[in-house]
């Protein structure tokens, strides 16, 4: 369909752009249109999420960033041939795995068989709640959430434990033979 | 048409190759934590896409739908998402602190001054 | 940036909407797509507008620094409050059925403390990551560490 193009394309000049400012927001506009595309795979609350985090936290993070580190990239010498060649051989390899899927969107897929329809039937006379994802994600796979809401806590720990302490001066600087190269 | 019903997983490849391009070949740290961030969507589309059911909508109960997308696929990419975004928090502090550290975020900078170090 | 007075006015008008539809997420989470993170990062989000137009300092008088910790730290212990409760009045960890009488009532009671507590833990986390960021600038200048631009941005 004609998001997943665009996506490519958009995912294609963030990685070949080298101003970073540019790459963070051709990033928030990757982030928005994958949220448009889970809204069209009926995913909401997938949507909702990838909308709020990926377009407004994971942006401005990388915009306050920004301001404390240069933001241009320095630029390649060349193309890393021995690279394109790994990413090519790994590509074609999960294009082979790819052809095993079962078709996209079918409801006999095995993904549907087993958990899915108890899931879909006992939410409302378990519960009496219609959202059956946050039945699942509160109630039946509760101990889950709970790793999670841990896990973001531990990186607010860490996120604090680098940055709450004020620098000092700077330990060494790199030569004036490096930073004098072309940068184009 | 079964092979243009593989279309979604096919983007989904060319997205991730183009995350671990930009991961394995960039040499900024924070064009890498973008091209982190790029590969984990592919995956979480991946997902989205393989519970999707033709002709069902929202897992959501409401009068006049009786056939539902699978649930649980949206649960475990609820928890990846808030996870990515708990990694690239921290790995943009790490950034900040070599940044102050070493004065550059570039690798062949960073090269440079390790191989100052060696005798 | 509290001189541009386009971005004052759009900003006294968005703020406490976007803080209201965050509590309206986390409260109706049951009943239309919602639920705990999304509320947290949408309430973040408007504080973080607040800071961006009004100055890091306003931010932190409004909602304090010690509250932000505190209230991290509050979320998660919450969410296990309420698994050792299912503990302690006779069921398994995490368990909902024991904190009220009638089955499905127990288990919204249960849903919506835990969404809560997780709402309230993101909140606080994703406000306390960009101060900690949004801090790093004026102490980094203060300590004399030059940014090095290393061509000028045309």
């Amino acid at each position: 369909m004609v998001l997943l193009v665009l996506l490519l394309v958009v995912g294609t000049a963030v990685v070949l752009t080298r101003d970073l400012l540019k790459a963070t927001m051709l990033f928030a506009i990757y982030s928005l249109t994958i949220a448009g595309l889970f809204v069209i795979l009926d995913a909401g609350d997938v949507a909702l999420t990838e909308a709020a985090v990926g377009a407004g936290i994971s942006t401005i993070l990388i915009l306050a960033t920004l301001a404390l580190v240069p933001a241009r990239e320095h630029r390649q010498r060349g193309h890393n041939r021995p690279a394109l060649l790994i990413v090519f051989i790994t590509g074609a390899a999960l294009v082979y795995a790819v052809s095993d899927l079962p078709e996209f969107g079918s409801a006999d897929n095995p993904v549907h068989q087993h958990v899915g329809p108890y899931f879909i039937e006992q939410t409302y006379p378990d519960m009496g709640i219609p959202n059956m994802v946050a039945a699942v994600l509160a109630s039946y796979r509760s101990i889950d959430t709970m790793g999670e809401a841990i896990v973001i806590l531990t990186a607010g720990i860490a996120v604090f434990a680098l940055l709450s302490v004020p620098p000092r001066r700077r330990q060494r600087a790199p030569d004036a033979k490096t930073r004098g190269r072309d940068e184009g | 048409m079964s092979a243009l019903s593989l279309f979604n997983y096919w983007a989904v490849i060319g997205l991730m190759m183009l995350g671990y391009y930009c991961v394995i070949v960039r040499g900024n740290m924070v064009k890498k934590i973008i091209g982190l961030g790029i590969f984990q969507t592919s995956v979480f589309i991946l997902f989205i896409s393989a519970g999707k059911v033709l002709g069902g909508s929202t897992p959501i109960l409401r009068e006049g739908v009786s056939v539902y997308s699978n649930p649980l696929p949206h649960v475990l990419i609820l928890t990846a998402i808030v996870v990515g975004v708990a990694t690239t928090a921290v790995g943009l502090a790490l950034a900040v602190r070599i940044q102050e550290a070493f004065g550059s975020i570039n690798d062949d900078d960073l090269d440079q001054l390790g191989q100052e170090d060696e005798p | 940036m509290k001189d541009n007075s386009i971005l004052v006015i759009v900003a006294r008008f968005l703020i406490p909407l976007v803080m209201l539809f965050g509590l309206y997420v986390q409260f109706h989470g049951e009943y239309s797509p919602g639920g705990g993170f999304q509320a947290g990062v949408l309430f973040a989000a408007a504080w973080i507008l607040f800071v961006l137009i009004y100055g890091l300092e306003t931010g932190l008088r409004v909602i304090p620094l010690r509250v932000i910790y505190s209230l991290g730290c509050l979320g998660v212990l919450l969410y296990c409050a309420v698994g050792l409760m299912g503990v302690i009045l006779g069921g398994r960890f995490l368990d909902y059925q024991p904190l009220l009488a009638s089955p499905q009532a127990a288990q919204q009671a249960g849903i919506i403390l835990v969404e809560f507590g997780v709402g309230v833990t993101v909140a606080s986390v994703v406000m306390m990551i960009f101060l900690q960021f949004a801090r790093r600038r004026a102490q980094s200048q203060a300590a004399g560490l030059e940014l090095d631009q290393e061509q000028d941005r045309s």
